[in-house]
């Protein structure tokens, strides 16, 4: 009976997205239409297939890692996306004529950098905290995944979301906010889908054995329930038409700047930030093999962290129509934030205490260790760039790039890397990744390309706000803008040899998962030294 | 009085003070004393539970599937 319902309801999305196709105001909305189309179209006959025929029992015995080892998958495959997008457009910064002529508007640098913003974060990112948290929670909690097959309705309409985002933005639909870019009816797929993603950790926490949340679930459920908060917040627009993509914002001026940047840093705050640490509170404990450093630090980190952070978005506005008051406390609070951080950071490294030799020996600990150093690093910088004067030079310059890259790449990547290092071997059911050395490799290069990255945009940064306040003695401006962007350009190159870098890395990754997951022997892998 | 007005006076006293005395609450539970026992069962959370426990009711029965995908993986 329940297939024909869907039956029906798919039926009728394909009637309306076939409507759309042909009354479609703009090419976007047009091709998007299609892709519902089509997707609905292969639901529909994959459900009628299956309609009246004996159900096939599912084993319900053990975890449900199924749609786990799909987001492993779909997060190293984004991830190598995100990252080329990345070095192409660095490449389009530093040699112009490579918005290549016949390719405009698509190939425009405009285009493909909320694609490269949105694929990194996003996709990358995103499939790495969903399919970690399915992961975690389920471990943390002794409970197989709640919802059955809800959790795969969240796997491959997160897919869905990333597909309709990205080709959005080729194609020209964008409501122009950074890191929310997609239109109406896309944030309106993303918080149907987002539900369901709730839906599914609440309720394996519900059904948990163990009597405590273990501080990882904590950290990954304020990342679940505060990005839903801010994305209807800041995504609040009305549709100039049911048939078109284009849709107007409800706030309007300073109230919508300080919106966007509210849900702009929390973004950071809670997607980048509390759900990662997540996933280090419970990979490096896992991965070192001792129990974290100190749990006591653990809950006032977590409770410091996301009273702090909620506040710190106004420092995005000195300088603006934002009123002073806003604008300090948005960097009183950006400082104190350094201290919970830093708290975060010692606690992760100092879960290796008397265990230090194995950073000699596990490449995989040495991401995670590196990851924790680049998180201190760029929660420091970021209260310090946060403060009025430091942010008047900083400011509208290549340095916020690199802070942001040095966050991004180093704390979030490469935490993201130890993680899939870690879960391949277990997922597959293999004794460890097919080749420890290829970790190394990867390691190096990553490494030190995002040290040619931060260390390029520091220089050119800090040169291009000095270039930019110089004033002679009659009190003109020295520089043209246009003698910063040349000045500029052997940073630019350093900058995109930092990106090959960090690609080659995810490469030999990607490789290196592919082998341990088609070759190897069939064993089933030893699961972690027990706490001493 | 403004809404304006009202909630920005009712933000930075009343709420302000209820959200203090809420975190410095948690930073005093989390170091009460006698908490140091179940912090430790907690944080060793991580290392239990690696195969789903069942309720069969013996102590130690682990369900198998934990690779369920593999046939030849199984035990």
């Amino acid at each position: 009976m329940l297939n024909y319902i869907k039956l029906l309801l798919l039926g009728l999305v394909f009637l309306f997205a076939a409507l759309g196709a042909n009354w479609g105001r703009d090419l976007a909305y047009q091709v998007h239409a299609i892709l519902i189309m089509a997707v609905s179209a292969a639901m529909f006959i994959w459900v009628l297939r299956n309609t009246d025929e004996p159900a096939v029992a599912v084993d319900r015995t053990g975890y449900m890692d199924g749609v786990v080892r799909a987001g492993v998958i779909a997060t190293g495959f984004w991830g190598v996306v995100g990252f080329l997008v990345g070095v192409v457009i660095a490449a389009q910064l530093a040699f112009p004529v490579l918005n290549i002529e016949w390719a405009q508007p698509f190939a425009n640098f405009g285009r493909l950098r909320p694609l490269h913003t949105s694929a990194v974060i996003f996709a990358f990112g995103g499939n790495a905290l969903i399919m970690s948290s399915f992961y975690i929670v389920q471990r943390t909690c002794g409970a197989r995944l709640w919802g059955g097959n809800l959790a795969w309705f969240v796997f491959w309409g997160y897919q869905l979301f990333i597909v309709l985002a990205a080709t959005g933005y080729l194609l020209g639909a964008t409501q122009s906010k950074e890191y929310a870019e997609p239109e109406w009816y896309v944030d309106i797929w993303l918080t149907i889908v987002w539900v369901a993603f709730l839906a599914v950790y609440l309720g394996t926490i519900f059904m948990r054995r163990e009597k405590h949340i273990y501080v990882a679930n904590w950290f990954l459920l304020s990342f679940i329930v505060t990005v839903a908060m801010l994305h209807i917040v800041n995504n609040i627009s009305i549709p100039v038409s049911i048939w078109g993509s284009k849709s107007v914002q409800i706030f309007a001026g300073v109230q919508d700047a300080m919106t966007q940047w509210w849900y702009g840093h929390n973004a950071v705050g809670f997607f980048l930030t509390a759900g990662f640490l997540g996933m280090m509170y419970y990979f490096v404990p896992k991965q070192a093999g001792r129990p974290v450093f100190s749990y006591k630090l653990s809950i006032i980190h977590f409770w410091a962290l996301i009273f702090l952070y909620i506040w710190a978005g106004p420092h995005h506005l000195h300088y603006t129509a934002l009123p002073d008051w806003a604008s300090t406390l948005g960097m009183v609070f950006s400082i104190i934030l350094w201290m919970p951080s830093w708290g975060g950071m010692i606690n992760g490294l100092m879960t290796l205490q008397g265990a230090w030799d194995k950073l000699r020996t596990d490449p995989i600990i040495r991401m995670m260790v590196v990851s924790l150093a680049f998180y201190g690093m760029s929660t420091f910088e970021g209260p310090m760039m946060s403060i009025r004067a430091v942010n008047s030079l900083s400011h509208y310059t290549d340095w916020t790039i690199g802070h942001v890259h040095s966050g991004a790449l180093g704390w979030n990547g490469m935490i993201t890397f130890g993680a899939l290092y870690f879960l391949t071997p277990k997922l597959w059911g293999r004794a460890q990744m097919y080749s420890m050395s290829a970790i190394n490799w990867h390691f190096w290069l990553a490494t030190i390309g995002i040290v040619l990255y931060a260390a390029s945009m520091w220089v050119t940064g800090i040169m291009e706000g000095l270039m930019w306040r110089e004033v002679d003695a009659q009190g003109f401006l020295v520089n043209s803008f246009a003698d910063t962007v040349s000045a500029k350009f052997p940073m630019y190159v350093v900058r995109t040899l930092g990106g090959v870098l960090f690609l080659s890395g995810a490469l030999i990754m990607v490789w290196n998962m592919w082998m341990t997951i088609r070759g190897g022997s069939k064993v089933t892998a030893p699961v972690g030294v027990p706490a001493e | 009085m403004e809404t304006y007005s009202f909630l920005r006076q009712l933000a930075d006293s009343w709420v302000l003070l209820a959200l203090t005395v809420f975190f410095l609450g948690t930073v005093v539970w989390a170091i009460r004393p006698g908490s140091r026992e179940t912090h430790n069962d907690t944080a060793s959370i991580p290392f239990r539970n690696d195969t789903l426990p069942c309720d069969k009711g013996c102590p130690d029965c682990v369900c198998e599937a934990a690779h369920d995908f593999i046939p030849e993986a199984r035990t």
